[in-house]
């Protein structure tokens, strides 16, 4: 399985925000984002999940087989809202995501003991931490399978042990030959990630 | 799919879910009408049904701009339109219509009948508008499902939803009160205008949920 993004090109709202890059990674790359404050590090992943149309270039999956025609249905995007619905409970909402996206990985418990959370299953996610809702947020990314990873900044809000328990997870996944991108400012402990640093800022 | 369909009735009769805000708004509106009128039973009875299909139409409006919002806010909209390639967005958002109505909408239906009493109606067009009602109230939700994608970003939308839809559900009202009133005056024929009704009905189950669904592709941002 191959992601490649060639020439690429995001807008906002008619203004462009970043164009000409491009990227090529394989079963058990990573990439790793980063850039000033307004370079177009969100735009980037949102129009590589396909959230955002693409207003220049082309991003493609090769070899995604029937499972993973295209992009999007192989992307797990974590934004920087955590998806989850504040009324219902943690297990409530992890089970939501497992069935709506398919390809069962964990189960709920699984994935609250992989980020280390294992007792608030039955509280509604309203309840908890920003740290906490951001944990389980990362859960969420474990209890269906998708091969590409979109990260926004998701160790935001986390302590040290949750940072740690973050990069084993990434890990995890990219020994398994998935993919996976990530927009940050804090290191995340990828060694071997690519480094992609976006040119240009907002604010200079 | 029916994941989705049971979190959204969870979500709509949780607390915050607002699908009392409705029957509420619906007993308010009812409730005043005798007050506002005059205590003339047989013109409260004439006009029964129309006020009942008004109240239920507006209360139906009430919820639906935060049919998408919400899922907006809280990002699960970036999910639900990741996760297109499995299920196809228009059914997604059918899915989500139906849910709604499920939650917010059929106890509108329900409360009908009690508040027919209200309005000193006959057991017979009470009857015949609770079951207009059930058969005309999910084409509002549907095409209401198109405004509401249209005004997701806004964040006052609510009124512009209504406004935007209240000229495609005015044949849905013409028909559905047509119908109540032909149940109790004898010479008009029910049917007719109940299967217009249906019709409409169906109709906008295809269309507003493509329209919704085209909206909601071209605001993401």
């Amino acid at each position: 399985m191959r992601l490649t993004a060639d020439n690429l090109g995001g807008e906002r709202g008619g203004e462009p925000v970043f164009d000409g890059v491009s990227f090529a990674l394989a079963a058990g790359d990573s990439l790793v984002i980063t850039g000033q404050n307004g370079s177009g590090k969100s735009t980037l992943l949102r129009v590589v999940a396909g959230l955002l149309p693409v207003a220049a270039g082309t991003v493609r999956l090769n070899d995604g087989g029937e499972d993973f025609p295209d992009v999007a249905s192989a992307c797990h995007y974590l934004g920087h809202q955590n998806a989850m619905k504040p009324a219902l409970t943690v297990a409530e909402n992890l089970d939501f995501r497992r069935d709506f996206l398919g390809h069962p990985l964990m189960t709920t418990e699984a994935a609250l003991d992989a980020v280390g959370l294992d007792s608030v299953g039955a509280l509604p996610f309203g309840y908890l931490s920003t740290g906490q809702r951001r944990r389980i947020a990362l859960a969420g990314l474990l209890v269906s399978f998708r091969p590409v990873w979109l990260l926004d900044e998701p160790s935001a809000g986390l302590d040290l042990a949750s940072e740690r328990r973050l990069t084993a997870l990434m890990q995890g996944h990219l020994a398994e030959g998935g993919m996976l991108i990530a927009a940050t400012h804090l290191p995340l402990g990828l060694d071997d990630a690519k480094a992609l640093v976006m040119p240009g800022g907002g604010s200079g | 799919m029916l994941a989705l369909y049971i979190r959204d009735v969870k979500l709509g009769i949780r607390a915050g879910g607002g699908a009392l805000v409705g029957v509420l708004f619906f007993l308010a509106v009812i409730a005043v009408a005798p007050f506002a009128i005059g205590p003339d039973a047989n013109l409260l009875a004439r006009i029964g049904p129309a006020m009942l299909w008004i109240g239920a139409l507006l209360a139906s409006l009430l919820g639906l701009d935060r049919l998408f919002q919400v899922d907006r806010e809280d990002g699960s909209l970036d999910l639900l339109i990741l996760g297109s390639s499995r299920h196809m967005l228009p059914l997604t958002v059918f899915v989500k219509c139906l849910a709604h109505w499920t939650a917010s909408v059929l106890p509108l239906v329900v409360a009908a009948p009690v508040l027919g009493l209200l309005m000193n109606m006959s057991p017979l067009a009470t009857f015949a508008t609770a079951l207009t009602l059930l058969a005309g109230t999910p084409a509002i939700v549907f095409i209401g499902a198109a405004g509401a994608a249209v005004a997701v970003s806004l964040p006052r939308g609510g009124l512009l939803v209504s406004v935007l839809v209240l000229p495609l559900v005015i044949p849905v009202l013409i028909f559905g009160v047509s119908a109540s009133y032909a149940a109790s005056t004898q010479p008009d024929p029910f049917l007719p205008p109940f299967l217009m009704l249906c019709a409409l009905m169906l109709f906008f189950a295809v269309i507003g949920p493509l329209a919704a669904a085209v909206a909601l592709k071209g605001a993401s941002d």
